[in-house]
């Protein structure tokens, strides 16, 4: 199958599309739920950046077995991206966890999820 | 409507940089040094297939280590946020909901243990093929979220569950010490023999710190899921 743009750049511009539409949701919305829903948003696309600049041209997934012997093993992409994106899907996921947990906080002290309620702890 | 159009200039500016890094972007056609190095020793030294959890449990288990203990100072924040102060329990009583439907039931009845066996075998797996300890003990998770999904009422034993986690911590930081008397330094998985590679029981002791962290992590993600039940 011939495509028109190598798989890294695909993969390169959905990223970098979910940062800027979790950026957008960063921005714009009031909500705190939607605001949170943007910082995953934007995590994700950094994740899908940091996996796609370990492609390496034709390679294949960095697992010895029957597919990719040992003696051929330079086929395989890059593994250090993936490793690292395990990690960092899952502080993502701590992170998520502790943004949700103050928007219960802040939800029970207030009675409402707008952002604009939250105005005098600037201190 | 001033703020909106701030909020637009900056998505402008950010999306001009991402242009530009990636049009600049040209494929890798060959593997750098490093990770030719991890993806050529890796099966030699360590005995793993897969090279991403030999990267992540042996070479840099300390950053793994490093990371289970940011998960469990999330439970711990999580529970000190969602912490039930004492005149809320008083008033807020429990709305009664209708129980779930024969069929939600049921589902969740059935899936679960399907559910839980694939998160097993993915744990166990990790050395082999696609799998590991972070990526099993999520799938158990959520596990755990759909039985509390279909029985809202359904009550987990947190204790137990803490418990768990923390002998899973302190027996993952003695497999370390071990490794340092035993073998190369801390955390080094070579002080069992590695075995043939490609068989379930091999690589020395990377399926065991597998398993500590897929019950670690399944057990945390399940506490934080747990916290946030109102």
């Amino acid at each position: 199958m011939a495509t028109i743009l190598p798989v890294s750049s695909i993969l390169l511009i959905t990223g970098f599309g979910l940062v800027l539409i979790g950026l957008c949701g960063i921005l714009i919305h009031r909500h705190l739920l939607r605001i949170i829903i943007g910082f995953t948003l934007f995590g994700t696309g950094l994740h899908i950046v940091i996996v796609a600049t370990g492609y390496v041209t034709g390679g294949t997934a960095p697992i010895i077995d029957r597919a990719l012997g040992p003696a051929e093993a330079g086929r395989a992409i890059d593994p250090i991206p993936s490793a690292l994106v395990v990690t960092a899907i899952v502080i993502g996921f701590a992170v998520t966890a502790i943004m949700l947990a103050y928007a219960v906080r802040l939800h029970s002290a207030r009675k409402t999820f707008d952002i604009g309620a939250f105005t005098e702890s600037k201190w | 409507m001033i703020h909106r159009v701030g909020a637009l200039f900056a998505v402008t500016l950010f999306a001009l940089i991402f242009i530009r890094l990636a049009g600049g972007y040209t494929e890798r056609s060959a593997l750098r040094p490093l990770a030719e190095h991890y993806v050529l020793q890796a099966p030699l030294e360590l005995g793993v297939s897969n090279i991403v959890t030999g990267i992540l449990i042996a070479y840099r288990g300390f950053d793994t280590l490093g990371e289970v203990a940011v998960l469990f100072m999330v439970a711990a924040s999580v529970g000190l946020l969602l912490r039930k102060d004492e005149a809320d329990l008083g008033e807020a009583k429990a709305p009664q909901r209708r129980p779930a439907s024969e069929i939600v039931m049921t589902g969740s009845r059935v899936l679960l243990p399907v559910i839980l066996t694939f998160g097993a075998y993915v744990i166990v797996n990790g050395h082999l093929s696609a799998g590991g300890g972070f990526q099993g003990g999520a799938i158990v998770a959520s596990g755990v979220m759909l039985l509390l999904l279909a029985d809202p009422a359904a009550r987990l034993n947190a204790a137990a569950l803490s418990m768990i986690e923390s002998l899973a911590g302190m027996l993952y930081v003695g497999m370390g010490i071990l490794g340092l008397i035993l073998a190369g330094g801390f955390l080094d998985p070579r002080f069992l023999p590695l075995g043939e590679a490609g068989t379930l029981i091999s690589a020395g002791a990377i399926p065991l710190v597998s398993a500590l962290l897929g019950i670690k992590v399944g057990a945390e993600l399940s506490v934080i899921i747990n916290r946030f039940r109102s």
